[in-house]
């Protein structure tokens, strides 16, 4: 089922989407992060949602040119982004990563950019809530969850609670680690870490995470970040504990128990 | 009428030091820059909410509550202790002896029996503190930016609560024993919570003499620490007992994740973007149309950067959270708050020696203090904003410090360009041949 629309191709159409799907530069050409962006294109699908995406018109959100000190290059990309999605007259905008998130949402404001932003744990949550999405099987149920909180959903934007509502749903056992919501550790890939080594010290930061989500002693890892779900996935398999251990998104567990 | 000399001349040196020395503070910090999109569109409404819970109401420092409970015993008793100053002041300057007792009556009593109370409390706290610092070694103590004199700076402050403690107690204790005694000049004030016990079982039995003696050593001990702390202030990390007000009052509110607009780049991809639409970008960054981007020095940073640099009272939380401190990496938020403050000073300093109002050229920058490698090691994820308890943002600092080292000097780990190449020619953070929606096939 393949019928996912570009803006550009709804608007010839005359349609206007109730919802713009961001997919981001991760859920685009990562391998792995790409089948998050399956997974919950597919759920949008099932529950009946009409979204569109930007397609080949979708430019970094400038989230990691920013944050790295070259604001040129952020504006460049954040301004051409913000002409595209005023031209499609968006208002809605879901995606599954938070520091695309936090850039439309916080910062595209002071360029022109006005959009009602969710990320799509937020959205997902809406859909169980209103009953569009349903959980069904049980795959999940008492199975030992934990949940590690993003720094630009969490700490960035102060959502703690939407993921965990989408876990519960799922019946599934979920193990807090001793670091977590406003105390939750980074993975060590926000601040334009991910494109480059690390800096000298002891030990890398995503091994630090992973030691803390091991000890909870948990068989899935749930993230809401293509940028932590490469790095806790490295972690395990540094730990060796890939067969035993599995880092999903939110998106791909939901998708799953719907088998 | 000898102490009446003595009190007014100290009072006046004291006073006279400490108001050059804060005056010199607020000189250093408004040598910082006033950019409007620095400071959120907030109403005054949210800010003074601000001062209210987290300075005032010290809701921060709670989501630690071992320290915060020994530190809201020092607090609430450094609060109460100054109606006894107050006191201290008007008998100082007139002569009598405990002036509000007689109009207060028994609330006079109640209220110094609650400070007694507290004071005893901070005693336990202030011992408890030494303690953790000295002989449990809690680990964001101990951390490289604390040798030397901020661990000195922390201890003396210490000490000197031990010997305000020390005035106030043997103070009213001598004062209670005068009072059965029915010592002239001593008025009946009532039974103190703490003193009534305690001094008699200190001074009981001693001569009027000695207790007068005592008692005056107490007052004038009291009188004197406090106003050796009020000019040593300005030269330890404990600004925070007035800046912290301040400072959550100017704290960023806008959202956390966001960072900071640079309209005049804005300005200038815009017009760049499209040429017809915008009026060419006027160069910003003073007078002589230097452009100026981010910070490389202290005068490039806000103000309110700067006073929170004079507001951090080294207590490491932002530190002992820090995903790149916990994992061996040079950055410290801690010490980029200590090093702001330092070549701050310096700067001041030199124009101290030059008797100048603006900033000297040294040849030095703040990049003196602060090396590439801490900068380069922050993940923006924001643990340190969150855990400072008077609401300090050492991620905006280190966020100009980059713009600097890559607008400025083109400089910054090169590591990154790939990813700014890629950005640059195909809109993505990846070089990649494939398309965006490639993954359109797998739905």
């Amino acid at each position: 089922m393949s019928s996912i629309k570009t803006m550009a191709e709804l608007a010839a159409e005359g349609r206007t989407p109730e919802v713009l799907f961001w997919v981001g530069c991760a859920g685009s050409f990562d391998d792995r992060a790409q089948r998050v962006t399956v997974a919950f294109a597919k759920l949008l699908q099932q529950a009946g949602v009409e979204f569109g995406i930007l397609g080949q018109e979708e430019a970094c959100t400038g989230d990691p040119a920013r944050r790295a000190g070259n604001e040129f290059l952020f504006q460049m990309l954040a301004q051409q982004n913000v002409a595209v999605m005023n031209m499609y007259e968006v208002k809605r905008i879901v995606t599954a990563c938070p520091h695309c998130f936090n850039t439309l949402k916080n910062e595209y404001p002071a360029l022109g950019g006005n959009y009602e932003v969710m990320h799509h744990t937020q959205f997902l949550q809406q859909l169980l809530a209103d009953g569009r999405l349903k959980i069904e099987g049980g795959q999940f149920k008492g199975k030992k969850i934990t949940y590690h909180d993003s720094c630009y959903l969490g700490r960035a934007n102060g959502v703690y609670e939407a993921p965990r509502a989408v876990l519960q749903a799922l019946d599934a056992d979920l193990v807090e680690m001793k670091r977590c919501r406003t105390n939750g550790l980074c993975c060590g890939a926000g601040g334009a870490q991910m494109w480059k080594e690390d800096e000298p010290g002891d030990k890398r930061i995503n091994m630090e995470r992973t030691e803390e989500a091991l000890a909870t002693g948990a068989e899935i890892v749930a993230v809401n970040c293509p940028f932590c779900m490469t790095m806790m996935s490295d972690g395990v398999k540094a730990k060796e504990q890939q067969e035993r251990v599995m880092v999903y998104d939110l998106a791909e567990l939901i998708l799953n128990n719907r088998g | 009428m000898i102490q009446l000399i003595l009190f007014a001349i100290v009072t006046a040196t004291a006073f006279y030091l400490a108001g050059r020395n804060f005056l010199k503070i607020r000189r250093n910090i408004l040598l910082g820059k006033d950019e409007p999109e620095h400071s959120s569109t907030a109403s005054s409404g949210e800010r003074w909410r601000n001062v209210l819970l987290v300075a005032f109401g010290q809701k921060k420092m709670f989501s630690r509550p071992i320290p915060a409970i020994f530190h809201f015993f020092i607090y609430a008793a450094f609060l109460l202790t100054q109606v006894e100053l107050l006191e201290i002041f008007v008998d100082g300057f007139t002569g009598k002896h405990r002036a509000f007792s007689g109009a207060l009556g028994g609330f006079y009593t109640f209220i110094i029996s609650l400070i007694e109370l507290l004071s005893l409390l901070a005693f336990v706290a202030t011992v408890i503190f030494l303690a953790r610092r000295n002989v449990l070694k809690i680990s964001r103590f101990q951390k490289p930016e604390m040798k030397g004199w901020p661990s000195k700076d922390a201890n003396l402050i210490l000490f000197g609560e031990i010997l305000l403690l020390t005035g106030i107690f043997s103070m009213n204790g001598a004062d209670t024993v005068l009072q059965s005694m029915g010592a002239e000049h001593y008025p009946q004030a009532g039974p103190f919570l703490v003193s009534s016990s305690l001094g008699p079982a200190l001074f009981g039995g001693m001569s009027e003499g000695a207790l007068v003696a005592i008692e005056r050593f107490g007052w004038w001990l009291h009188a004197l620490t406090v106003f050796g702390f009020m000019v040593y202030l300005a030269y330890s990390k404990h600004l925070h007992i007035f800046l912290a007000f301040p400072n959550t009052y100017y704290a960023r509110i806008n959202p956390r994740g966001e960072v900071a607009n640079m309209p005049a780049i804005q300005k200038e991809v815009a017009s760049m973007m499209n040429p017809e639409a915008a009026p060419p970008p006027t160069p910003e960054g003073g007078a002589e149309g230097e452009l100026s981007f981010g910070a490389n020095d202290v005068t490039k940073l806000h103000w309110q950067d700067l006073m929170a640099a004079y507001t951090c009272t080294e207590c490491g939380r932002c530190t002992s959270v820090c995903p790149a401190n916990i994992t061996g990496k040079k950055l410290s938020p801690r010490k980029i708050m200590m090093d702001v403050r330092d070549r701050l000073e310096e700067v001041g300093r030199n124009m101290d020696a030059q008797k100048s109002s603006t900033p000297i050229d040294d040849g030095k920058t703040l990049f003196d203090y602060i090396s590439r490698e801490e900068i380069h090691a922050c993940t923006t994820c924001n643990a340190c904003v969150e855990a400072c308890p008077v609401l300090i943002n050492p991620l905006d600092i280190i966020l100009q410090l980059r713009r600097h080292e890559i607008l400025m000097e083109s400089a910054g780990p090169s590591d990154w360009l790939p990813l700014f190449n890629s950005l640059e020619n195909s809109q993505a953070a990846w070089a990649v041949s494939t398309e965006r929606d490639g993954w359109k096939r797998l739905v």
